[in-house]
């Protein structure tokens, strides 16, 4: 059960497991999250996002990386604040996006959730609730019901720093640990939660906790996306073929206030400067370009799309007041939660094997 | 002398004050000290009064209740927290069964004070919007108040504070900084326990607490009727005399709620004039109260289920003919 805090005990080989679709895929749903978030903060100051706007800047190598090595069968539960690639990677509609964002009419939330708090029960996400970890032990449940029924598949939550205070999160722990459930926590450890640092939040780092709960753990570098997907697809080889729960440590810093209605004025500075240099999605795009991967046509590809849903969203009207009602019970047959697209091709190269 | 107050600031003001006059009070919660709360209640205070007695926690909830009861008993004077409202609900255990039973099983006080800042109207959507006193009022030793005024919530901070029992004060965001109102700069004393009347009237009772008061006073301002206006200011213990006497003398009420219908502290009003105002009633006790749905976001669907003025009007005028 130790701790290893080496990328290559995370199950890199020399032979990466990622072709150059994968790897031109994960620049591009980064870039797509942080255009997106760009988009996003820019509706909110010109007043068209009602409440506040959180992005996760900074750290959107862990999101899109993690998502990347599951299965689409296995569900996230879930994304959170600064998790947008998650839903991205797992194909949420642009358009329905920014339209969500402003409370207009749109299939996601249809103007009942704002923020990150929605997630596409059709594609294997369920939408966080604010309450910090709560999703958690409701991970715990999908693996649960795979245990019980056999299944190869597993649950994969995230969580932050801050969250890793509450009951809940030493309850999910502990019953992963007993039953060795196939679960991933991937623990986004960017060093604050709102204005608390981690010095405030624990004495003994989560991935040492880890241990004491017979949870494997290991920490990697948040910004290095292959790193995040190396890290996970080894956790959920792990959990399927019965090795039990691992905890991921991702390092990683949030870039910007805790919402856009916060300047952040107890960050340091030189702090985030020397974040700045390590950008998760600066660093890989330099990495493929020197791979000759074609980075400015991705970018290109990215901007065009998102200023499209931008323009396509703002079309869409406002909600129909009595929206607000109804479906707060099921009428009908309950339906469980449904499967993402598979976007990692080692899945399809070993179905073929 | 007088000064002018947000009733943000009347909160801040009669915590001030009381963390001056009793060094066994201090005030606990998420990001209270640096940042000064996330609505800045606390600003400054960390500067003012140290860390210690400005204490940032953990993001515990059941923590922060359940060590605010031990510091309580051990003869402390802790004022905690939420950081919204809705995230009482993670604390809910430590308050309903440890702190609210205390005094009942052991003859141990339990003098804590729980800031819970509530309501909806800003897009905040399902978890931070909520007006969770139901669930408190349920459950037998809790007090529970809710200032709608500057005046009373700055009052009431300094009541709950000084009382030997956990007391829920339920500050509400949307009075925040749009309420204000002049108060003397002097001593802030306590508010009493008891509702308090906006206005008289003889020809209907409002009953309202929090923010629907001004809700109500929007819309009788614009309702040709001489219509009495009761604020309940504190819902556990609520002033039955008060709201008896007042439709005995109108006979007729409306009851509002920004919070959901089902079991919502209204309920419990109409409840107790059915049972023993029920003759001195000229028409049926009607109730508003938002419908039994999450808070949505989006601002069309959000203003649908708050209860606004319009429907407030509506409400009275039906039973101004009744
Ligand atoms: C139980 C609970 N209490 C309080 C909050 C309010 N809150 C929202 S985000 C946040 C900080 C969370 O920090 P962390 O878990 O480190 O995640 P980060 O925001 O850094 O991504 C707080 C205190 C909450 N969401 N849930």
């Amino acid at each position: 059960m130790a701790a290893t805090r080496d990328a290559d005990a995370a199950g890199q080989s020399d032979r990466s497991p990622l072709t150059d679709t994968d790897r031109a895929g994960l620049l591009e749903y980064m870039m797509l999250m942080r255009a997106v978030e760009e988009e996003g903060l820019r509706l909110y100051k010109q007043g068209k996002v009602p409440g506040s706007f959180y992005d996760g800047r900074g750290q959107e190598a862990v999101c899109v990386g993690a998502t990347w090595a599951l299965h689409g069968s296995d569900p996230i539960s879930s994304p959170l604040i600064r998790d947008l690639g998650a839903h991205l990677v797992r194909g949420t509609d642009l358009v329905e996006l920014f339209r969500h964002y402003m409370g207009r009419s749109n299939t996601i939330s249809r103007g009942r959730e704002g923020n990150v708090h929605f997630g596409d029960r059709t594609k294997g996400i369920v939408g966080m609730i604010s309450m910090l970890p709560d999703m958690m032990v409701v991970a715990v449940g999908f693996a649960m019901a795979f245990r019980m029924r056999g299944e190869r598949r597993c649950a994969l939550t995230f969580f932050g720093d801050g969250a890793t205070s509450r009951g809940d999160w030493h309850e999910a722990m502990n019953w992963a640990g007993i039953d060795q459930l196939p679960v991933i926590f991937v623990f986004e450890n960017n060093q604050t939660a709102y204005s608390t640092p981690t010095s405030r939040q624990f004495a003994v780092d989560p991935v040492d906790r880890a241990a004491g709960y017979g949870v494997h753990a290991i920490t990697i570098d948040g910004n290095d996306v292959e790193a995040v997907f190396a890290a996970t697809s080894a956790a959920r080889t792990r959990a399927v073929e019965g090795g039990g729960p691992t905890l991921i440590e991702t390092q990683t810093m949030r870039m910007h206030g805790h919402g856009a209605h916060d300047d952040a004025g107890y960050m340091e500075k030189d702090v985030l400067e020397k974040w700045a240099a390590r950008d998760p999605i600066n660093s890989y795009a330099e990495r493929l370009r020197a791979d000759r991967v074609d980075v400015d046509a991705i970018q290109a590809r990215v901007t065009e799309t998102v200023s499209e849903a931008v323009d396509a969203a703002m079309t869409g009207p406002m909600p129909e007041p009595s929206e607000a009602l109804g479906d707060v019970f099921c009428q009908g047959e309950a339906e469980p939660i449904g499967e993402g697209p598979t976007r990692w091709s080692g899945f399809a190269q070993e179905v073929t094997k | 002398m007088s000064t002018e107050r947000t009733y943000l600031h009347a909160i801040s003001a009669g915590l001030r004050q009381e963390m001056e006059r009793d060094d066994r009070v201090f005030l606990m919660g998420e990001d209270i000290g640096a940042l000064g709360g996330a609505f800045k209640v606390t600003d400054g205070f960390a500067e003012e009064f140290g860390s210690d007695r400005v204490r940032d926690t953990p993001i515990a909830e059941a923590g922060i209740v359940g060590a605010a009861v031990g510091a309580a008993i051990a003869g402390l004077r802790p004022v905690c927290e939420m950081q919204f409202g809705d995230f009482v609900a993670c604390g809910f255990d430590q308050l309903v069964n440890v702190a609210g039973k205390m005094h009942y099983r052991l003859g141990l006080a339990v003098p804590l004070t729980l800031r819970l800042p509530t309501g909806g109207g800003f897009s905040g959507g399902p978890f931070h919007s909520q007006n969770p006193e139901a669930w408190f009022m349920h459950a037998p030793g809790l007090r529970v108040v809710a200032p709608a005024t500057v005046r009373d919530a700055q009052g009431l901070i300094v009541s709950a504070i000084r009382d030997p029992n956990p007391v829920i004060f339920l500050e509400h965001k949307n009075l925040y900084r749009r309420v204000k109102d002049d108060v003397d700069d002097g001593e802030i004393f306590p508010t009493p326990l008891t509702a308090r009347t906006v206005r008289h009237g003889s020809d209907l009772t409002i009953i309202a607490y929090g923010a629907m008061v001004h809700t109500a006073e929007r819309a009788v301002a614009e309702l040709d009727a001489d219509i009495e206006i009761l604020d309940l200011r504190t819902l556990v213990p609520l002033d039955e005399g008060a709201i008896l006497a007042s439709v005995a003398r109108t006979g007729k009420v409306l009851v509002l709620d920004e919070a959901n219908y089902t079991c919502a502290a209204g309920a419990q009003v109409a409840s107790l004039i059915a049972d023993r105002g029920f003759e001195t009633l000229d028409g049926p006790v009607r109730r508003l109260a938002a419908p039994d749905v999450p808070i949505p976001f989006s601002p069309p669907l959000e203003q649908f289920v708050l209860p606004g003025d319009d429907a407030v009007k509506e409400a009275a005028r039906g039973l101004l003919e009744y």
